[in-house]
């Protein structure tokens, strides 16, 4: 039996020591983990726990993040419950074997500590990787602070071993502003941590000599296809499950998340939507506008997969003008989550004027300043019924103003 | 090859993607393929393989003897019962009971050659002929022994 930890009812902690407790809680018996910047520290604390008795686990050391995500798929496919995390080049290095894990159906939970791709080389924050992992096929939470990494780490065992699921989870945090800033974090006791996220179930698990099975047949055109339909089928309707998984969470915390978040919605005239510690900005952002009389909200995708289309489009089907955030680097086409919430509001009557901010690519700061001038920016296109910039802006870049496209609306 | 060795001769054999078609919601969850039907009783290592009951899913109740255009005859008379064969075949195709070598599962027998490379008799007790070859004009054809090169 591993040993239990004292915890204080308010402890001290950033991101990913927050993810690594969570890690240590849910009693992972196998971590396989190549570590990199900035999400070191959760396997490195996990590797501690484990060698201070505080987790009866494994920590696998292996040789690439490739290695690592086989390792993971190893151990879930021989029936453990498995965990690791990384981020950037290492997650790119991964992104073969994170379509591998989801089409066997695997419960693998991933913390990724989101981080710029390079080159050039950057270990700061942005949401690079993030999309990356986006058509792989697992479940994907974002986690805005430091409570959020360790209370939504908990509930991703949760919903990824869910019968009703069983895909793996990415729980994401911000770089450095989640992962290394140290806050205030509300933990559950060990016994109160693990009876929510239950023993592990192994289903169809390779160590059961009874039943052997194959992991990773070939499928061709005469089969693969329609593998993938179940695939999308469950990930489509895990959206079910972390509704229930958050609402279990509240009832024992207090603590209430959704698939879409939205702040002072209710008659909000402009939004921002974003994702990451952004939101957290926004929302000051949004606190001081309402000072000033401009009716201004923030909507998060919680979970950014399965994509939450209705919820998003309830969230701001009423509202006149819409900054969608996008801290990845586009290359040649609009940000993913303006094409998303855009196709959304596609579907309502009223279709919302709806602008596309680039921003803090490689760690860039992004001020509350600079997210009151984008809000005045939706403000203006609102007064005027049209849009009245390129659809697309680069905020915070130096050099000339960067916009592409213009709206036909209005003209 | 004496008789009942086979699996495909208790319960028939398929062309490999001959299978019954369903849809997505009749497929397994994850691709995860069972090799038997059930749950087994006992050590599967201790059942014969003609003795177990082998899913649908597994390669042993499909055939792929039509990807061969060549294919490995077994000359009993020289055979020396050495089981390179055995252990070499990549598709487990040398049938062998109690380290006696009984011949060649065609069913699953892709013609590579490797066992006719690794046989050390002389002249050997396996060699390549062309797919429609039939087995005792094969065996008419066997040559000489060797002599050694002085």
């Amino acid at each position: 039996m591993a040993e239990k930890m004292e915890l204080k009812e308010v402890e001290v902690w950033d991101g990913n020591y927050a993810a690594s407790q969570a890690l240590r809680q849910a009693q992972v018996d196998v971590v396989s983990a190549y570590p990199i910047t900035p999400s070191t520290p959760i396997v490195e604390n996990y590797g501690a726990y484990v060698a201070n008795g505080y987790v009866d686990g494994e920590f696998v050391m292996v040789e690439s993040e490739h290695a690592a995500m086989s390792g993971c798929v190893g151990a879930a496919a021989a029936g453990g419950r498995v965990a690791t995390a990384t981020s950037s080049q290492g997650f790119a290095l991964m992104v073969e074997v994170l379509y591998q894990a989801s089409g066997m159906r695997l419960p693998i939970v991933m913390t990724v500590v989101n981080r710029a791709l390079a080159s050039p080389l950057n270990v700061r924050g942005d949401h690079g990787d993030m999309y990356l992992g986006r058509d792989s096929g697992w479940v994907q939470i974002d986690a805005f602070n430091a409570q959020e990494a360790y209370d939504l780490t908990l509930c991703a065992f949760k919903i990824g071993e869910d019968m009703r699921v069983r895909l793996p989870v990415m729980m994401h945090q911000d770089g450095f502003l989640t992962s290394h800033t140290a806050q205030n974090v509300h933990p559950l006791s060990d016994d109160e941590a693990y009876k929510f996220v239950g023993d592990y179930k192994p289903y169809e698990e390779m160590l059961d000599f009874t039943k052997p099975v194959t992991y990773g047949a070939q499928t061709e055109e005469d089969w693969h296809y329609e593998h993938k339909a179940r695939q999308h089928k469950a990930l489509m309707e895990s959206k079910d499950v972390i509704d229930e998984v958050f609402a279990e969470f509240k009832k024992l915390t207090g603590r209430e998340y959704k698939r879409v978040e939205s702040y002072m919605m209710d008659d909000a005239e402009v939004a921002i939507v974003a994702l990451g510690t952004t939101v957290e900005t926004a929302r000051v952002a949004a606190d001081q506008l309402r000072e000033e009389g401009i009716k201004a909200g923030v909507v998060a995708p919680r979970c950014f997969r399965p994509f939450p289309f209705d919820e998003m489009r309830d969230a701001l089907e009423n509202t006149k003008a819409i900054a969608v955030l996008d801290r990845s680097a586009p290359m040649g086409a609009m940000g993913a989550l303006f094409n998303e919430v855009s196709a959304a509001l596609y579907t309502t009557p009223n279709r919302p004027l709806v602008t596309n901010f680039i921003y803090g690519l490689g760690g860039r700061d992004f001020s509350v300043e600079e997210a009151k001038r984008i809000f005045k920016e939706q403000k203006a296109h609102a007064d005027a019924g049209h849009i009245t910039t390129p659809i697309q802006q680069f905020s915070g870049v130096r050099g000339p103003k960067l916009g592409f496209f213009e709206t036909k609306r209005g003209n | 090859m004496s008789r009942g060795v086979l699996a495909t001769e208790k319960r028939g054999i398929r062309e490999l993607g001959a299978e019954e078609f369903v849809g997505w919601d009749e497929v397994t969850h994850g691709v995860i393929l069972p090799s038997f039907e059930g749950e087994l009783k006992e050590n599967v290592s201790h059942i014969r393989p003609e003795e177990r009951d082998y899913s649908d899913f597994n390669s042993y109740t499909a055939t792929v003897a039509s990807w061969r255009v060549i294919k490995p005859v077994y000359n009993r008379d020289i055979c020396i019962d050495c089981q390179n064969c055995w252990v070499w075949c990549p598709d487990t195709s040398i049938i062998s009971r109690d380290k006696q070598m009984l011949g060649i599962d065609y069913d699953h027998c892709k013609g590579c050659g490797v066992c006719v490379e690794v046989c050390p008799t002389n002249p050997k007790s396996l060699l390549m002929f062309g797919e429609a070859e039939e087995i005792e004009d094969a065996l008419a054809k066997w040559p000489e022994k060797k002599k050694k090169a002085k």
